[in-house]
């Protein structure tokens, strides 16, 4: 944060305030516990044998060998899970494979076994019998004539989300606004290209893993490394057809993210073990089996054409996509339709159309990561515009400026925006990075802007004011490191005008929490907020009818005082908690419980404005701002390029604790510098190549500046908790386009392939205009 | 299966081993000393650094029976006599060197062997040498700060309390 802004607003309270997160005082201490540090008694470990196949039948198992290997106690395949399906939009995915495999990979058989020595032994004298297939490799092959079928019985799949699934096509989306056909005629300036960018591993520093154990009821208890115990709970249900009350979710602490522990991992499948093992099972995944098995972000193929007025006005943008869904649908259609959605960035366009297919091909499934298509699509985009701008003699900070939405602007086929603070952003960044480097040379500076909603879907809160009026506070998201159980209890604390210290907030449980729909597209502060808000605010009226009677006075009389009191306007009498607490346990009303639950209802779409077909979330939040400068350093031997500094500056409405916006800023900017410069997923056919840290490269404290500068702008949004809106993605979103138009500026050559590797980088060097592979 | 016994953290701790067993699986799975953790398999990540006769190593990379005899160090044994946390964990938590906490274990033990071996690092050397500890959540921004914190040098306060 820099001197020349506006300190985050602080309320009095706790909200604003960086108060530092309960949970590291044992993570640094190494007392936190994760999956893999619990252990149960009797418990077994757990192990998977992996397709070796892209597409294959099976025809048998032959598991005599295995059984008898030393120490293992059970083995399950896919004729051990029933015929459950489970999947977000699309429930197209057994537990593990059955019938068939979809990917090199895919889990086939896992075993549970005394150690996991044994379990992984006993996995290697499993015999399968397979035929092999026919393998589609990429969406343009998913989509031949002839092409292999992935999914024969997709018609017959239960769609949460149904939009043209056919063939290979999972789904397909268009949106169009205005009338982009007739509008290339107003334009002075065009410019089109076909862009390409790569699958990124979301590299959580903890691998997924999960502990299952069956009681005698046959009611399952789990724990596992997740985003939303509630998502675990309904996959494994689906996959395993239990009803939901049959199974417990729960998680410890986990190592993180971004995307990737969401939606199922190995849950179903350590379920299944623990159930025909009937002691607890333990499995947790290597880190070259996290690679190969779980997800990782969507490989986009882009095309896109930007139109604009001679004076710098844009006036259409046409944006065509495909994806490679991977083997199953996942969040895929989710992805697919939100990067549409947000294709056009944050302008004022009147004439936009976007289309996508979204293609299964025989690859792990791509799924959420931290942006959800956003980054892919901007890549493209924030490039156009700067070369707009270049044409025109416009710089890129007055070309957005130009044609940036204002509040009271309505998004890309309807959605309200709430508040708008990107032109705060702009001037942020343009202040600090304005001039040369401090050594007085000259920078190879890029720009981008982004927004990204926070909403969707369903979420609650329960707030208890225990005997001594202290409070528990209840929600079911998880925090996954990110920092939201300090976050809502801030928000708690904040509305019962209470210490932060006093809030405990419970453990994600699905038996005693409100359901909550996870931890995921930068909602929890902004809509699991909401719902803790509106919760406590339901205590603080329950208190205040318990003080009017004790103070026998009028309620609208009563003023709720910091600390835990509530007294009489204009006198020093007043109640605490504890007294009003102790009242309603024993003598009057029963316990003070405030509850609230909420699902984001504003709808995406306006039919008066749009055509929308395939859209996937009819519902779906406000939207955060942002805007990244980068300056880059460009090896003139090699290509390679080093980001010398970066300026990130998000509009967030509010700041519940600015110091974990920040490291949001940070983190995700790092992410991102990684998916622009060089993390890569490659296949070698049908194999994924670089399923190791040693050959898929992550961002070290080596490779990334030390000036990354923050700067929270802060446009409450008038929904949100205390003006409150997401914060958790967008700090990613940026750098692809930012640093290409930073390597544009150094070099002179326009990228159009992710990642911007020191060998792209080069020939755009020796060629500017040449063609690029 | 070999006895071994090493001095863990200033208690001498004994235990039964293959001569496979990883240093890292017997401090987790024999002494039940889960703080150290494992985050690859192929000693990238860093997140199992431990000491050993007090150089900084990776403990998914050396054998249980390799380190017979020695004094080990993990990051259980970084508090002080009191309870109280040591001074770089202090710092990681006044500083905010952590989200997830993943990899704080082997960074914390990282970090002390760099100030044992050079006690006022630059921001520089400090990045050269975490290379071998990653982190996925911070940035590293915040974990830079803390260790130089930690070595007593002027570090610009983080985000307003």
């Amino acid at each position: 944060m820099s001197l020349d802004q506006p300190e985050p607003i602080f309320l009095g309270g706790t909200v604003g305030k960086s108060v530092a997160k309960p949970d590291n005082l044992e993570k640094v201490q190494g007392r936190a516990e994760y999956i893999a540090d619990l252990y149960r008694p009797g418990m077994l470990h757990g192990a998977i044998l992996a397709s070796p196949h892209a597409h294959a039948r099976i025809r048998g198992y032959d598991l005599s060998e295995a059984m008898q290997a030393p120490g293992v106690v059970a083995i399950i395949t896919g004729d051990d899970v029933g015929e459950g399906r489970m999947g977000a939009f699309i429930k197209d995915e057994h537990a593990i494979a059955k019938g068939k495999v979809l990917y090199v990979g895919e889990p086939v058989a896992a075993v549970a076994a005394r150690t996991e020595e044994e379990a992984r032994h006993a996995c290697r004298l499993i015999k399968v019998d397979y035929e092999e297939l026919p393998a589609v490799l990429s969406p343009e092959d998913g989509l031949a004539e002839d092409a292999p079928i992935l999914h024969e019985q997709l018609a017959d799949y239960i769609k949460v989300f149904d939009a043209g699934a056919e063939g290979n096509l999972c789904s397909r989306t268009e949106l169009s606004e205005g009338d982009v056909d007739a509008a290339w005629a107003e334009c002075d300036v065009i410019v089109e290209d076909e862009y390409t960018t790569q699958p990124q591993a979301h590299v959580s520093m903890e691998p997924c893993g999960a502990l299952a154990e069956v009681d005698p009821n046959g009611r399952v208890t789990l724990w596992s490394a997740n985003q939303s115990v509630f998502r675990v709970q309904a996959n494994v249900c689906e996959s395993l057809g239990l009803p939901m009350s049959k199974l417990r979710s729960m998680t410890p602490r986990v190592g993180a993210g971004f995307g990737n522990k969401m939606e199922p991992h190995i849950q179903p499948i350590t379920v299944a073990l623990a159930m025909k093992a009937k002691r607890p099972v333990k499995l947790i995944l290597t880190r070259e089996e996290d690679f190969e098995m779980v997800r990782a972000r969507h490989p986009f193929r882009v095309r896109m054409k930007t139109g604009a007025k001679s004076d710098g006005t844009l006036v259409a943008r046409e944006c065509e996509v495909l994806v490679d869904c991977g083997a199953f649908a996942d969040d895929s259609p989710g992805v697919m339709g939100y990067s549409l959605l947000m294709c056009g960035g944050p302008y004022r366009i009147p004439h936009m159309k976007a289309s996508g297919k979204l293609v299964y091909t025989n690859k792990l499934r791509f799924g959420a990561f931290r942006g959800f298509g956003n980054p892919q699509v901007l890549f493209a985009g924030e490039q156009q515009i700067d070369q707009i701008g270049e044409k025109l003699g416009l710089d890129p900070f007055a070309i957005r400026r130009k044609n940036m939405l204002r509040e009271g602007d309505q998004w890309f086929v309807g959605p309200r925006i709430g508040s708008n603070g990107l032109g705060r952003c702009l001037d942020a960044v343009e202040r600090a990075s304005k001039g040369s480097r401090a050594d007085g040379s000259p920078r190879n500076f890029g720009l981008s802007v982004t927004a990204h909603i926070s909403g969707l879907l369903g979420t609650g809160a329960i707030v208890k004011m225990l005997e001594d009026g202290t409070i528990s506070l209840n929600t079911g998201a998880t925090d996954i490191g990110q920092g939201s159980d300090t976050v809502l209890a801030q928000i708690c604390a904040e509305e019962l005008k209470l210490p932060f210290d006093t809030v405990a907030v419970a453990s994600p449980d699905t038996d005693g929490s409100p359901y909550n729909w996870g931890t995921t597209a930068s909602r929890v502060t902004y809509t699991t907020g909401r719902a803790v808000k509106a919760a406590a605010k339901k205590v603080v009226d329950q208190a205040m009818n318990h003080a009017a009677e004790m103070l026998e006075c009028d309620v609208d009389d009563l003023e709720l005082r910091e600390g835990g009191r509530i007294g009489q306007r204009g006198s020093n009498s007043d109640v605490t908690f504890a007294q009003i607490s102790g009242r309603a346990h024993w003598a009057v009303g029963g316990p003070l419980v405030g509850s609230e639950t909420l699902v984001f209802d504003e709808p995406t779409h306006d039919p008066k404005r749009a055509i929308a077909l395939g859209l996937p979330f009819p519902r779906i939040g406000v939207f955060s701002f942002a805007a990244l400068g980068v300056d880059v350093d460009v090896d003139d031997t090699s290509g390679q390029v080093t980001v010398h500094e970066a300026w990130s500056a998000a509009d967030v409405g509010r700041a519940i604790n600015p110091r974990l916006v920040e490291v949001q800023l940070h983190g995700g900017f790092v992410q991102g510098l990684g998916y622009a410069l060089y993390e890569e997923m490659v296949w070698d056919g049908a194999r994924l190549a670089n399923p190791s840290l040693m050959d898929y490269k992550v961002p070290t404290a080596r490779d990334v500046p030390d000036a990354i500068h923050t700067y929270i702008i802060e446009d409450p949004d008038p929904t949100g908790p205390f003006g409150a809106k997401g914060a958790g993605e967008i700090g990613l979103n940026a750098a692809p386009g930012a640093i290409a138009n930073a390597v544009a500026k150094a070099t002179g050559a326009r990228h159009v392939h992710l990642p911007l590797t020191g060998e792209r980088v080069l020939a755009g060097m020796l060629d500017p205009g040449g063609p690029q592979d | 299966m070999t006895k071994v016994t090493m001095n863990v953290n200033g208690r001498s701790r004994s235990g039964e081993v293959e001569g496979r067993t990883l240093l890292v699986q017997f401090l987790r799975e024999t002494l039940s000393m889960t703080g150290t953790h494992v985050g690859c398999d192929t000693s990238q990540c860093g997140a199992c650094v431990v000491h050993v006769d007090g150089q900084a190593v990776k403990s998914c990379t050396m054998l249980a029976l390799e380190a017979d005899g020695a004094e080990v160090t993990t990051i259980e044994g970084m508090t002080n006599a009191d309870g109280s946390l040591g001074v770089i964990q202090q710092a990681f938590q006044d500083y905010h060197g952590l989200q997830c906490g993943f990899c704080t274990p082997g960074m914390v033990m990282s970090a002390k062997a760099l100030l044992a071996e050079n006690p006022k690092p630059s921001e520089e050397e400090i990045r050269e040498y975490l290379e071998g500890n990653i982190c996925r959540c911070t940035g590293y921004h915040n974990i830079v700060k803390a260790i130089m914190a930690a070595s007593g040098q002027q570090v610009e306060p983080v985000a307003a309390e």
